[in-house]
């Protein structure tokens, strides 16, 4: 019988298979931040261990750096002392980093493709769930804890029990409007939060092709908040032309053995998913989430659900503290929900087209009034080509704020955050209650979107822009 | 690590689903470069309110965690269960758990016993109605009993036979060393590597 394409890149890496045990899979690549990693390193310092393979290892600092005054100290003692650990532990231990300040600096699973590190059937972990990212090439990427780094960092491989399957079949293209981001939170609200529990999601179907690998990123990068280990898509014709020529990329007969291996990657025709979930792409449209967790989420076109909807008493109750938390009364049209920030970046959406599209949208337009903006690069190299295209200004004389590379708002572990009360628009990934800073409510949404709403102050499609 | 046979404890109910690691840790608590001491921010939205059930003197000293479904979802923080174990917690039973969270208890010896949802209620009904209630979680028998109650509970095999055992992880893998070796030599030339 065939083999789906996660069952191809495993099969590919065990090292050592043995009845009744985890199969024990070798780690092509291992990025490191500075958050899940002292640990890790400290356990290897007290054990007298080595990294095993400091050149499959690379680390960034992103987390927990200020957007501004970046050459000036960490003003937070706490950041400043994990940003120097990473520092210490990865000159000490030879691992290669890139220090804020860096011309490659960024963050972690922004910096990864765009080196051209991540390649088709590459295994990639790191300690931080928005791993599945790298599934865009066809990688089997995921998160892991610190000890599994410490793990990594230790021996390059992970004792690891086989994941489950699950297609998640896109039937026909997007609509125009309809992003990667609109499609994984109407993948979310219809699969739930917990619906890729043990599974690795593989995106296909016409809707998935025909999106750009930057696309395929936003959408692989949110199969966390599904509840799956990964996302992936398989490498195709777009996935070659987006490595090709990239610094870390194979090249000469390299690039043509690589090639030939990568065509292979594919689900076999007589393959079977332990399950399956179709989309219509005609269906979708841009997309919002009202409550606190990802699952919760509308069309834009739609309305504020109602307790009275919930299929049960567990949800039940869950809406009614989401809406208690959000402060929103049933039945609010989401158009008719203002908001105070506007926050475009994170690993979801903070690559070079996604800002692209912030700035088409604002390009002539303002910021509404008593609305705050950021808008901030996924990494410097991001930053640095948005700025060559002139993207920084349209943001500014929009009234926008233009930051330097980091996680910045998506994760309220640095100076950007929402107040206690304050509403935001978000391109990033979770509106768990105080991810954005305590009391904050985040609203998720399309770069798309967000700009369409800073415009208007209230929730809006850019198709409601005059 | 110690080896975990069985565990008696009283337990605390946590009526809540789908409580994830920020919930359990918020991101700020993550900055710390220490293994230990996480306990002041377990649950740490909540702990200002009175009535929460771990802020209630008669769940004082508890170490078993009776959790809703969908427990530990979200951010592969680890330190959710550093901080469960620093409270004093060897054991979170529930009907459903996120599997990063799951995995990453294994790995650091804090049990997580899936139970239905029905055991859950059960167990919810005996806590409240007397907090002094011995639970025991017997991991050998894969059993948790109180008062009148048995129930059965799952845990992944390999975590099981690891915590009966109280192996670490890597000292398992590094056995295979030679295997990791002959793997590698066959690595294809294009793999990439991070120093160039």
């Amino acid at each position: 019988m065939g083999k789906t394409l996660a069952e191809k890149v495993w099969d590919a890496h065990v090292v050592r298979r043995a009845e009744g045990e985890p199969d024990l899979l070798y780690i092509d690549l291992h990025l490191v931040h500075e958050v899940t990693s002292p640990q890790a390193f400290d356990a290897l310092r007290s054990a007298g261990r080595v990294v095993r393979r400091p050149d499959l290892t690379l680390a960034t600092e992103d987390h927990n750096v200020p957007t501004i005054d970046i050459d000036k100290p960490i003003a937070d003692p706490i950041s400043r002392a994990q940003v120097e650990a990473l520092r210490q532990n990865c000159a000490e231990f030879g691992v290669p980093l890139f220090p804020l300040g860096s011309q490659d600096q960024g963050i972690v699973h922004v910096v990864g493709p765009q080196l051209g590190l991540t390649q088709p059937g590459m295994t990639v972990v790191c300690g931080d769930s928005h791993t599945s990212t790298h599934g865009a090439f066809g990688a089997l990427a995921f998160g892991i804890g610190t000890s599994e780094v410490e793990h990594v960092l230790a021996t390059q491989t992970l004792p690891l029990k086989p994941f489950k399957t699950m297609a998640i079949t896109v039937n026909g293209p997007l609509p125009d409007g309809v992003t990667a981001k609109d499609l994984i939170l109407a993948v979310i609200a219809r699969i739930g939060t917990g619906g890729g529990q043990g599974y690795v999601l593989e995106y296909r179907g016409e809707g998935v092709q025909g999106l750009s690998m930057e696309g395929r990123m936003t959408l692989c990068n949110m199969s966390i908040e599904a509840g799956a280990r990964a996302g992936m898509v398989a490498p195709d014709e777009t996935t070659f032309a987006y490595l090709e020529g990239r610094p870390h990329a194979p090249k000469d007969a390299d690039w043509d053995a690589a090639l030939a291996y990568w065509q292979t990657l594919r689900t076999d025709d007589d393959a079977t998913f332990d399950a399956e979930v179709v989309i219509e792409a005609s269906e979708l449209s841009p997309f919002v989430t009202w409550g606190t967790n990802p699952g919760q989420g509308v069309p834009l076109s739609g309305s504020v659900p109602s307790p009275e909807d919930a299929a049960d008493e567990v949800e039940r109750v869950a809406i009614e503290r989401a809406l208690e938390y959000m402060d929103l009364a049933p039945g609010t049209p989401i158009r008719a929900i203002p908001v105070d920030t506007v926050f475009v970046g994170s690993c979801t959406n903070g690559r070079i087209e996604d800002l692209r599209a912030a700035a088409s949208i604002l390009e002539g337009r303002k910021v509404a009034d008593g609305v705050r903006m950021l808008v901030v690069p996924g990494s410097v190299k991001v930053r640095l080509q948005a700025m060559s295209e002139g993207l920084d200004k349209v943001f500014v004389d929009a009234g926008a704020e233009w930051r330097e590379a980091g996680c910045s708002m998506c994760l309220a572990m640095n100076p950007d955050k929402l107040t206690p009360g304050e509403r935001s628009a978000s391109t990033s990934n979770r509106n768990f209650e105080g991810r954005q800073g305590p009391g904050g409510r985040t609203h998720l949404v399309s770069p798309q979107v967000a700009a369409a709403t800073a415009v208007s102050g209230h929730f809006a499609s850019p198709a409601d822009l005059a | 690590m110690d080896a975990f046979t069985v565990h008696t404890g009283t337990a605390a109910p946590l009526r809540r689903s789908n409580v994830d690691t920020d919930q359990i840790i918020p991101a700020e608590y993550l900055k710390r470069i220490t293994r230990h001491g996480f306990e002041d921010g377990l649950f740490s939205a909540w702990r200002s309110d009175p009535d929460f059930v771990l802020n209630r003197p008669e769940y004082a000293g508890v170490s078993v965690l009776v959790a809703g479904p969908d427990f530990g979802t979200g951010s592969s923080r680890e330190h959710a269960v550093w901080a469960l174990q620093d409270y004093g917690f060897m054991v979170v039973i529930s009907s459903r758990f996120a599997d990063i969270f799951r995995g990453n208890s294994g790995k650091a010896g804090l049990l997580t016993a899936l139970v239905d949802q029905d055991t859950v209620e059960q167990l919810w009904a005996l806590i409240e109605a007397d907090p002094t209630t011995a639970v025991t979680v017997d991991l050998e028998a894969q059993t948790v009993s109180a008062g009148d109650l048995v129930a059965p509970f799952d845990v992944d095999p390999y975590v099981r036979w690891r915590l009966l055992q109280g192996l670490d992880d890597i000292g398992i893998t590094m056995q295979n060393d030679d295997a990791i070796a002959a793997f590698e030599s066959s690595r294809p030339a294009y793999a990439p590597t991070t120093i160039s």
